[in-house]
């Protein structure tokens, strides 16, 4: 039987197939989606802010920013026997939920998630197989550890699966 | 972790629960000379809460939400966004474009989007404003913005913008009726670290 795990913002689990894990409603949030495929571990994140450097390193809570969410969850499906050589990546959300005045700081997070995410991973060697980012809706992630399928939903478009 | 809104005492609850109520009722008297009715405003329950509390609060982070978010800026900094579910806007909606031709309920046309970004307005308005009346603060509002999406994704922005140091949010929640209709919604504020420490120093009950 597989059991579905849910994702809370600023959050990662780690399971293996064929639980499923899940993510609701990222707006500008990305949500990261890792996978050994041969053994069926994988790992979903849930990330809020581009980057932890900004602030002092023992009050954070790591989970929240794409370089250090990212980096303890290698490790903690490492602890769980994947290979790092075999770990690939599938991200979504980023999106621009309101369309603010050019010019405004309001609302290029999602853009900064998304380019903070895709660094993070090309440091680490990890590929990156699939994404369905920015744009300006919500979507809601479903991770399918058996397969290692990432399903993405939104109100209006439907679902896409990668 | 630092967090101003583990800070806030019974009595700071209790002034921005009465700066809700007066804001709330600058809204009602707003909103009346918009609908053409009397719009009565039940005493907003004011909570500092969490994330997904709130969220739950809308009808989970997936339900269909408009939302309406504006900045303010100046001696205060933050943002306040007013969200109402998918069902409750249409009834808005019809009863603003009563005899505009916009009768079809399920289409959402610009004219009914900006009619929700309009009520959004004067609630962000009527809040912001009596802060600024009570306080003495010089507040200006940027436009509003509207958006409609899941409940979860429309607030993960503000979340993001101002939450970055803790993950409490201050939640308002108010009914209004008129004559026929009765509806619910929630205004969010989000606030700077630095903003709520003045506004409660200005009012005399500094953290």
């Amino acid at each position: 039987m597989s059991q579905q795990r849910t994702v809370g913002i600023s959050d990662f689990v780690v399971a293996k197939g064929p639980d499923i894990l899940v993510t609701y409603a990222l707006g500008s949030c990305v949500g990261i989606c890792l996978y050994d495929s041969k053994l069926q571990i994988g790992g979903l994140s849930h990330i809020m802010l581009p980057d932890s450097n900004q602030f002092s390193k023992n009050e954070i809570n790591r989970m929240k920013f794409a370089d250090t969410a990212i980096a303890d969850l290698v490790s903690e499906m490492r602890r769980l026997g994947a290979d790092m050589r075999r770990i690939t990546a599938k991200i979504a959300g980023g999106a621009k939920m309101f369309q603010t005045q050019p010019g405004s700081q309001i609302g290029s997070i999602g853009d900064r998630n998304v380019d903070s995410v895709k660094q993070v991973l090309k440091d680490l060697h990890i590929p990156l197989t699939a994404e369905d980012t920015r744009q300006n809706y919500g979507r809601t992630i479903h991770f399918y550890l058996g397969t290692g399928i990432m399903k993405v939903s939104s109100l209006n478009r439907g679902t896409m699966e990668y | 972790m630092f967090n101003i809104y583990e800070e806030l005492n019974d009595t700071h609850i209790d002034v921005l629960r009465e700066i809700g109520n007066i804001g709330a009722g600058n809204a009602a008297t707003a909103l009346a000379d918009i609908l053409d009715d009397r719009v009565e405003i039940s005493i907003p329950i004011v909570r500092v809460t969490d994330f997904d509390t709130a969220v739950n609060a809308l009808g989970g982070a997936e339900s269909m939400t408009v939302g309406v978010m504006l900045n303010y800026y100046g001696d205060a900094n933050g943002m306040i966004m007013f969200l109402i579910n998918m069902d409750d806007a249409k009834l808005v909606m019809k009863i603003l474009l009563q005899g505009y031709g916009e009768e079809d309920e399920n289409e959402i046309t610009e004219m009914k989007l900006s009619a929700i970004k309009e009520i959004g307005n004067i609630l962000g308005s009527s809040y912001i404003g009596s802060i600024a009346t009570l306080t003495g603060l010089q507040i200006e509002l940027s436009i509003p913005y509207v958006a409609i999406d899941m409940a979860g994704a429309l607030m993960s922005v503000p979340i993001i913008e101002f939450g970055a140091v803790g993950d409490k949010v201050m939640f308002i929640e108010e009914s209004f009726s008129g004559r026929e209709h009765n509806l619910k919604s929630n205004v969010v504020m989000f606030a700077q670290v630095d903003t709520l420490r003045i506004i409660m120093e200005r009012l005399g009950i500094g953290i």
